[in-house]
């Protein structure tokens, strides 16, 4: 791997790191440790400027380093699956050409909602979060155009050290 | 509207993902109903059904792992917890049928079912 590659891993983790952390300042949603998906901005991010692979990697070490950072293990759980159905998702839209920025990272943003419902309804072992499903439906939409929408800006604006 | 056409999929993806979300929560809320009683499950077991027509207050759980649980004028709300994030007591009252209070890292799951209840603690007077 070389340096620049190193160098330009560090910063979109770093950034996912502060998104995550400034997505912790911000009031829950009314399910506990599922969130609103800003980190999904540097995700997004890596998805174009590197590849799949990277941004999958670029996802598990934010996961792993938050945890660590912040210490919810409870929460864990939550990130990983999120993470997975959004990245996969994201990976297969983004493959059909079909769509922007934009159009992925809404369908991540959705898909990392869902499935942070979906484990915790397993975890909990109740089908009562039901009720959440809408709002966390309509947030992650328009957090993924607005995710969409940046990560299209900075893909083109910030340089490509090669 | 110049967007539009360079982004016609995405635009069409996110209002069928917006319009899905709306209909499921229009759904949810015209077919809400005022709940009988709630129940209580830890771990997955259901510890205790109590009914929302009685105002009580009940402890939940053991030092240091506790959440206090208010029935008042026919809505639940944990309104203690010490619980790291405290997110079961922001969560406030809840009311309709299907609706839920949860406390993650205590393992708690307050839901509000529809009827009288059944089996455990069944308010037969
Ligand atoms: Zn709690």
């Amino acid at each position: 791997m070389k340096a620049s590659k190193v160098a330009q891993y560090g910063l979109i983790t770093a950034l996912a790191l502060v998104l995550s952390y400034l997505e912790s300042l911000l009031p829950p949603l009314g399910v506990p440790g599922v969130k609103l998906g800003l980190p999904n901005l540097a995700i997004v991010f890596a998805l174009y400027r590197l590849n799949w692979k990277d941004a999958c990697i670029i996802s598990l070490m934010r996961v792993v380093l938050v945890t660590l950072l912040f210490g919810n293990g409870a929460a864990l759980a939550y990130s990983v699956a999120g993470a997975a159905l959004s990245l996969s998702l994201m990976g297969l839209l983004k493959r059909t050409g079909k769509f922007s920025s934009v159009g992925v990272s809404v369908a991540g943003g959705v898909a990392h909602n869902a499935g942070q419902i979906l484990v915790a309804m397993a975890l909990l072992e109740t089908s009562r979060l039901a009720w959440y499903l809408p709002v966390l439906w309509i947030s992650g939409t328009v957090a993924g155009v607005l995710i969409g929408v940046v990560s299209g800006v900075l893909v083109e604006r910030v340089p490509d050290k090669k | 509207m110049e967007w539009l056409k360079t982004h016609r999929n995405d635009a069409i993806l996110i209002a069928a993902l917006m319009l899905l979300g709306g209909a499921l929560a229009v759904f949810l809320y015209a077919t809400r109903q005022d709940g009988g009683y709630v129940s209580v499950q830890m771990d997955g077991q259901t510890v205790m059904e109590l009914p929302l027509s009685e105002d009580t207050q009940v402890l939940l759980g053991e030092d240091g792992h506790t959440n206090t649980l208010v029935i008042r004028n026919g809505t639940a709300q944990v309104v203690e917890a010490d619980c790291p994030d405290q997110i079961c007591v922001r969560q406030g009252a809840v009311q309709y049928e299907g609706e839920s209070i949860v406390c993650l890292p205590h393992k708690l799951v307050v839901s509000v079912e529809g009827g009288q209840g059944s089996g455990i603690d069944a308010n037969t007077g």
